[in-house]
C-alpha cells in the first residue's frame, strides 16, 4: 500500500506539487489525471525517489521512504519517452531490472514478461527495428518483468495513435488485473483514464482536486472546473 | 567483456615492453665487468647497428651491447648535458666539433686514452683527452657529371667560380642553423676566406644566384638535377658518390656525381666515456673495440663515413668513386662554439637581406 | 545524489596522474631548469621574438580560416548526401593527416612550391582539411532536418537556411575543429622549416633553434612559456566561446543524409571530386616516383643498412596499439569527469588535456628526459614512445566521446536507476557502452596519428626500434636513386594503412556518434 502524505515538491524556486495527500492500496490501479502542467510526472518522478520532497512523506506498507535511494525502492516506473536502451535488444531491456538484482539467468522471467504483453519472441530484436506499438509494450514489459512492488505508468498511451491506443487501453488493463499490482496511471486524457483505472484522482496546479469513481465524482463535483473537465 | 581483453591486451604489451626497453640497467656485480653497455648515439648511427654490428665485441668479452637513439647531434649532446648526474647511458658516440666545446664544458665524459690512439690519422689526432676520434665525414659539393656533360662547362675547382652566375644558380647550399652540412659548410668559408672576407663571398654567391634549401633532403632530392631539379651543384658528403653507385636502381660502372675538393669541410665524430657510468673499463674497451680495424673497415658501407683509422682499408666503391681532399677546411671546436651564433646571425642577415 | 562524490575522485585519478605525470611535471621541470639560468637576452633579441611570435599567430590564425573555406565543400558534401563511396572518401581524407611531415614536405618540394608563405598554407590545409571534416560532418549529420524543413516552410531559401539555422547550429563542432587546426598550425616545424626556406620562422622553429642547436635553454624555457601562453589563451577562449553558443539542438539518432537529386548532385559530386584531386596532387608525387622500379619488392628484403623495411611496419603498430589503449582509458575517464562536473572545474580539465596538442615537442621530449628518471627510469624507456604519442591523442579520444556522454538522455540513466541500477552500475550499464563506441572512433584517430607521427619521441633517447616514420626518415637521409624511391614507397605503405584503418573502424562504429 502506497501513502503520499502532504508532499510538497519544490523545483527550482517554484513549488511543483503542494500538499499531495494519495493512497493506493492492494491491487488498486489509480489514475492521476489533470490537465499538462498540472504536476502528474513531478508526483510520479518523487515517487519513485528521482526528486526529493521539500516536505511531506511517502509511504510503503507503512514505512517511510525518505533516504532509500531510487534504486532500492523496488517501484517500477514506465516513462512518457518509454526510455528504451537502444544499445540493447528488447531481451536485455526487458530483463535489465532482473539483472539487476541477480534474477533470472536463464531467461524464463523475460520471456514471461514478454508473453504477458504479446511480444513472445521478440527477445534478439533491435530496439530501432520496432514500430510505436512494440515499444510501448516492450517499456511495460520492462517496467512488469521486475516484479515491482508498485507500477507507475506516465501518459502510457500517450505517443500512440488513436486506434492502437483504443486497443492497448484495453489490453493494459488487462495486463495490470492479471498481475494483481499496485498501479498508478498518470494521463490528461479523460476516457483513457477511467478505462484503465478503479479510481480517478484529479489534479490542478500542483494540487490534489478530487479523488473518487467517476461516478462519485460527477455526482457531487468540487468545483465548475471538475465538471467541465470531466465531461 | 571488452574491458577485461583490453587490461589483459596492456599486461600483455607492458610484458613485452619491458622485456625490450633499455635502461642504465646493468648488474651489479661487485666487479668491474657488466652483462651489459649502452650507447647512446645520433640517429643516423643507431640505424645502421644491428646483431652483427657488436657481436665480436661480445665474443671477446661477453658484454652485450645495447644502443639507444637519441635524435640528430645537437639533441644527443643536450640529452647528455641535461642527464650528466644520473647518465642515460656508458658511452655516447656521435660528438662532432660543432658540439665538442658544449660537451667537454658541462664536462659530461670520462677522460680515456685509447691505446689505439696512435693508429688515428693524423690530422685527426691532438684531440682533447675525454673523447676518442672514431670516424671523419666530408661535406663537399657534389656536382652532377651528365649535366656538365651536357652543359659543356668546367667543373669548378675553386670557391671564387660560385661568385659569377654560371655556377652560383646552379647551386644549391644548407640553411647553417638548420642543417649540419649547412653549417659546415658556411665553417668552411670562414675558414678559407677568414673572418674578415667570408661574408663578402656569400653576398657575391648570393647576388649572383645561390640557393638555400632548408635541410639537406630538399637540397638534394629536390634540388639536385641528378633529381630533376635545377642545381647540378648541392652541398652533401664526399661519400654520396659511393652511395648513389651502391644505391643505384641499375648497376653503374661510373659514379654519377662527383665531389668538388674546394669548399670541403672534414667533421670528426668522436665517442667518450659518459662521467657517473658504473663500468669505465668496459666502457674503454668498447671504445678500444671501436677504433679496431674490424669495427673500422665496416664503417663506411654502413654509415658513409670514413674510419679515423689509418690502418683500415676502404672498401672499393669508396675508393674508385671518391675523393678524400687534401686539405679540407676544419676550424677548432672552442672557436666554433664561442662564435657559432654570432656567424649564423651574420649570414641570415646577409643571406636574407637581398 | 551523494554517494556519486568518491566515484568522481576515482574516475578522475587517472586522467589527473598521466597528465600530471607525462606531461605538467615534465613540464614543470624543464622549464623551471630553463629558467633558472640567466634570464632571456638583449633588446635585438626580444624584437626578433615578437616579430616569431607573431608571425606564428597570424599564420596560424589563416591557417585555419583556409583550412575551414577549403573543407566547407567537402564538408557539406558528405554531410547532407548519402553515396556510393562516402566511407572511402572519409578515409581517404583522413590520409594526409597522418603523413610524416618530411614526406609531404617532399612531395611539395617536388612541385616546385616552397620558400613562401603560400606553400605553407597550402601545407597547412592539405594536412588539416580531415579534422574539420570529420569533426563537423559528424554533428551536421545529427541535426533534426525537421528544422531546417521548417525554416523553408517559412519561406527561408538554401542559403538563408543554411546561415541562420544550419551554421548557428553548427557553431560547436566548427569550433572544435579550428581550436585543433589551431593548435596544430601554430606548432608547426617541419612545414615552415621545409617549405618556409629560411625566411620564415615559428615559435616551434625557434624553440629547436635555441634548445637544441644553440642549448640556450632559458631562451627556449621563454618562448615555450610565450608559446604556451598563447595556446591556453586561444583554448580559453574556445572553451568560453562553447559554452556561450551551446545551442540545443535535436539529436537524431543514425544519420539524415539523403540521395543528391538534381543541381545538389552536380554540387556534391564537384565538391568530391574536386576536393580529393586537389589532396591527391601532391600525394601523386609519392606515388607515380614510387613505381619507377620494383621498390616495392625492395621493402620485404633486408637492407644492409636499415635491415628490412616493412619489419617497422609492426613496431609501429604495437606502439600506435599501446598508445591507443592509454589515450582511451585516460580519454573515457577524463570525458566523464568533464561531463559529470560543471564549471570552471570541468572547463580547466578540459583545457589541460588540450595543451599537450599546443605545447613544444622539444619542451616535452626534453623534459622526459629531466623528469622521468622517479619512481621509475623511464627515461630511455619503450614506455615513452607510447605515452608521448597518448598524450597527444587523449584530446581525440575526449572529443569524441563527450558529445556522447552529453547527449544520452537522463531518462536512460533514470529508467536504469528505477529498475534498480546502483549509479555506478548506472555509469557501466549505460554510459559505458554508449560512450564506448564514440571513444572508439576518437581511438581510431589516435591509433592513426600514433602511426605516422613522432612528436615529442625525436627529442628523447629511446631503444633502437625502426617505426614507419623513422623508416622513412632513414631511407630519405641518403642518396641514391633506391632509397629515395623505397622511401616514397613506404610512405604510400603508411598512406594505404591509414585509409585501411580508418576503413574499418568507420564500419564498426554505432551509428555516427561522436567527433572524428
Amino acid at each position: 500500500m502506497l501513502q503520499v502524505e502532504s508532499l510538497d515538491v519544490v523545483i527550482g524556486e517554484k513549488p511543483i506539487l503542494r500538499h499531495i495527500d494519495l493512497e493506493v492500496s492492494g491491487s488498486e490501479i489509480v489514475a492521476v489525471l489533470g490537465p499538462s502542467g498540472s504536476g502528474k510526472t513531478t508526483l510520479l518522478r518523487a515517487v519513485a525517489g528521482l526528486i526529493e520532497p521539500a516536505g511531506g512523506d511517502i509511504l510503503w506498507e507503512g514505512k517511510s521512504m525518505a533516504g532509500v535511494p531510487t534504486h532500492r525502492r523496488q517501484f517500477g516506473l514506465m516513462f512518457q519517452g518509454y526510455a528504451l536502451f537502444p544499445h540493447m535488444t528488447v531481451g536485455g531491456n526487458v530483463g535489465f531490472g532482473l539483472r539487476m538484482s541477480g534474477r533470472d539467468a536463464d531467461g524464463d522471467l523475460v520471456a514471461e514478461a514478454l508473453a504477458w504483453v504479446g511480444l513472445e519472441g521478440f527477445q534478439g530484436r533491435q530496439i530501432d527495428s520496432l514500430s510505436g506499438g512494440e515499444r510501448q509494450r516492450v517499456a511495460l514489459a520492462r517496467t512488469l518483468a521486475p516484479r515491482p512492488r508498485l507500477v507507475m505508468l506516465d501518459e502510457p498511451l500517450g505517443a500512440l495513435d488513436r486506434s492502437l491506443r483504443q486497443r492497448l487501453v484495453t489490453d493494459t488493463r488487462r495486463i495490470l488485473e492479471e498481475r494483481e499490482v499496485t498501479a498508478l496511471v498518470v494521463t490528461h486524457d479523460r476516457d483513457e483514464a477511467v478505462a484503465m483505472s478503479d479510481r480517478l484522482t484529479l489534479m490542478r496546479d500542483g494540487e490534489v482536486v478530487q479523488s473518487g469513481r467517476l461516478e462519485e465524482i460527477l455526482a457531487s463535483p468540487v468545483d465548475a472546473w471538475v465538471s467541465e473537465f470531466l465531461a | 567483456m571488452r574491458h577485461t581483453r583490453s587490461i589483459l591486451t596492456i599486461t600483455l604489451l607492458a610484458a613485452a615492453l619491458t622485456a625490450c626497453s633499455n635502461g642504465t640497467e646493468t648488474t651489479s656485480s661487485a666487479g668491474a665487468t657488466p652483462d651489459k653497455l649502452t650507447v647512446i648515439a645520433h640517429d643516423s648511427f643507431a640505424e645502421g647497428v644491428d646483431d652483427s654490428t657488436f657481436a665480436a665485441f661480445t665474443e671477446q668479452t661477453g658484454i652485450q651491447v645495447d644502443v639507444l637513439a637519441a635524435g640528430d647531434a645537437g639533441a644527443l649532446v643536450n640529452q647528455a648535458v641535461l642527464t650528466k648526474d644520473n647518465p642515460l647511458a656508458d658511452v655516447l658516440f656521435g660528438v662532432d666539433d660543432t658540439f665538442l666545446s658544449r660537451a667537454l664544458d658541462q664536462g659530461i665524459f670520462t677522460e680515456y686514452r685509447s691505446a689505439d690512439l696512435d693508429s688515428v690519422i693524423e690530422s685527426l689526432g691532438g684531440s682533447d683527452p675525454h673523447v676518442t676520434p672514431i670516424d671523419y665525414g666530408d661535406v663537399c659539393f657534389n656536382y652532377d657529371k651528365g649535366w656538365f656533360d651536357t652543359a659543356q662547362i668546367p667543373v669548378p675547382s675553386d670557391l671564387e667560380a660560385f661568385k659569377t652566375d654560371v655556377y652560383a644558380e646552379h647551386t644549391t647550399v644548407e640553411h647553417p642553423a638548420t642543417s649540419s652540412p649547412g653549417l659546415a659548410f658556411m665553417l668552411a668559408t670562414i675558414d678559407t676566406f677568414g673572418e674578415d672576407g667570408w661574408l663578402d663571398w656569400w653576398s657575391a654567391a648570393r647576388d649572383a644566384g645561390i640557393s638555400v634549401a632548408a635541410d639537406w633532403d630538399t637540397a638534394y632530392y629536390a634540388d639536385f638535377t641528378r633529381y630533376g631539379g635545377n642545381s647540378s651543384i648541392v652541398m652533401s658528403y664526399a661519400s654520396s658518390p659511393p652511395a648513389e653507385v651502391i644505391y643505384a636502381e641499375e648497376p653503374l660502372t661510373q659514379a654519377p656525381t662527383g665531389v668538388i675538393e674546394a669548399g670541403c669541410y672534414r667533421q670528426v665524430e668522436y665517442a667518450g666515456i659518459l662521467a657517473g657510468t658504473e663500468y669505465p673499463e668496459a666502457a674503454g674497451e668498447l671504445i678500444d673495440f671501436m677504433l679496431s680495424v674490424e669495427f673500422q673497415e665496416g664503417i663506411p658501407l654502413t654509415w658513409f663515413v670514413f674510419p679515423a683509422n689509418a690502418d683500415a682499408v676502404l672498401p672499393q666503391e669508396f675508393i674508385d668513386y671518391t675523393v678524400i681532399p687534401d686539405a679540407p677546411a676544419r676550424l677548432d671546436p672552442s672557436y666554433i662554439a664561442e662564435n657559432r651564433d654570432r656567424w649564423i646571425d651574420e649570414w641570415i642577415g646577409v643571406m636574407e637581406g637581398s | 545524489m551523494r554517494r556519486i562524490r568518491w566515484g568522481w575522485v576515482a574516475v578522475s585519478v587517472v586522467p589527473v596522474v598521466f597528465i600530471g605525470y607525462f606531461f605538467a611535471y615534465p613540464l614543470f621541470r624543464i622549464l623551471t631548469l630553463g629558467l633558472s639560468e640567466m634570464g632571456a637576452g638583449s633588446t635585438g633579441l626580444q624584437a626578433r621574438l615578437f616579430k616569431v611570435g607573431w608571425f606564428t599567430l597570424w599564420q596560424a590564425v589563416l591557417s585555419t580560416v583556409l583550412t575551414l573555406l577549403v573543407a566547407a565543400p567537402l564538408t557539406w558534401a558528405v554531410s547532407s548526401f548519402d553515396f556510393k563511396g562516402r566511407r572511402l572518401v572519409m578515409a581517404l581524407v583522413t590520409v594526409p593527416f597522418v603523413l610524416p611531415t618530411v614526406v609531404v614536405g617532399t612531395a611539395f618540394v617536388a612541385l616546385g612550391w616552397r620558400d613562401s608563405i603560400g606553400a605553407i598554407l597550402a601545407a597547412h590545409v592539405f594536412f588539416n582539411v580531415a579534422v574539420v571534416v570529420r569533426t563537423v560532418s559528424t554533428l551536421w549529420t545529427r541535426i533534426d532536418p525537421g528544422l531546417e524543413e521548417a525554416a523553408r516552410v517559412l519561406g527561408a531559401s538554401g542559403w538563408t537556411v543554411f546561415r541562420h539555422v544550419t551554421l548557428p547550429l553548427l557553431r560547436p563542432a566548427i569550433a572544435a575543429a579550428s581550436s585543433i587546426v589551431f593548435l596544430f598550425t601554430f606548432t608547426s616545424f617541419g612545414v615552415v622549416l621545409i617549405l618556409g626556406g629560411f625566411h620564415y620562422a615559428t615559435l616551434e622553429v625557434e624553440i629547436y633553434r635555441q634548445a637544441v642547436t644553440l642549448f640556450d635553454l632559458p631562451l627556449a624555457a621563454s618562448l615555450a612559456i610565450v608559446q604556451l601562453l598563447g595556446v591556453t589563451g586561444a583554448l580559453y577562449w574556445y572553451a568560453r566561446y562553447q559554452e556561450k553558443t551551446a545551442v540545443a539542438w535535436t539529436l537524431e539518432r543514425g544519420s539524415n543524409r539523403r540521395r543528391a537529386r538534381g543541381r545538389a548532385r552536380y554540387g556534391m559530386v564537384a565538391a568530391v571530386v574536386g576536393t580529393l584531386a586537389a589532396l591527391a596532387v601532391p600525394l601523386s608525387v609519392l606515388v607515380s616516383r614510387s613505381f619507377d622500379s620494383d621498390f616495392y619488392t625492395r621493402l620485404f628484403m633486408a637492407d644492409p643498412v636499415v635491415g628490412v623495411p616493412v619489419s617497422s611496419v609492426w613496431n609501429s603498430l604495437t606502439f600506435a596499439f599501446v598508445a591507443m589503449l592509454l589515450a582511451t582509458l585516460v580519454g573515457v575517464m577524463a570525458a566523464t569527469v568533464i561531463t559529470g562536473r560543471s564549471g570552471q572545474i570541468s572547463r580547466w580539465f578540459d583545457l589541460t588535456l588540450m595543451l599537450p596538442l599546443g605545447t613544444s615537442a622539444v619542451t616535452i621530449g626534453f623534459g622526459f628526459i629531466v623528469a622521468l628518471d622517479w619512481p621509475f627510469d623511464l627515461r630511455a624507456s619503450a614506455w615513452l614512445v607510447p605515452s608521448a604519442q597518448a598524450l597527444v591523442a587523449v584530446p581525440f579520444v575526449v572529443r569524441a566521446t563527450v558529445p556522447t556522454l552529453r547527449s544520452i538522455p537522463s531518462e536512460e540513466r533514470e529508467a536504469a536507476a528505477v529498475l534498480g541500477a546502483s549509479p555506478f552500475r548506472v555509469w557501466r550499464e549505460i554510459d559505458l557502452p554508449m560512450v564506448s563506441r564514440a571513444a572508439m572512433v576518437g581511438a581510431g584517430f589516435a591509433f592513426v596519428i600514433s602511426l605516422g607521427e613522432f612528436g615529442a619521441t625525436s627529442f628523447v633517447a629511446r631503444p633502437n626500434t625502426a617505426t614507419i616514420p623513422i623508416m622513412i626518415f632513414r631511407l630519405l637521409s641518403r642518396p641514391g636513386a633506391v632509397s629515395f624511391g623505397m622511401a616514397m614507397a613506404m610512405s604510400v605503405v603508411l598512406a594505404l594503412m591509414t585509409a585501411g584503418v580508418v576503413l574499418a573502424i568507420d564500419r564498426a562504429r554505432f551509428g555516427e556518434l561522436g567527433t572524428f
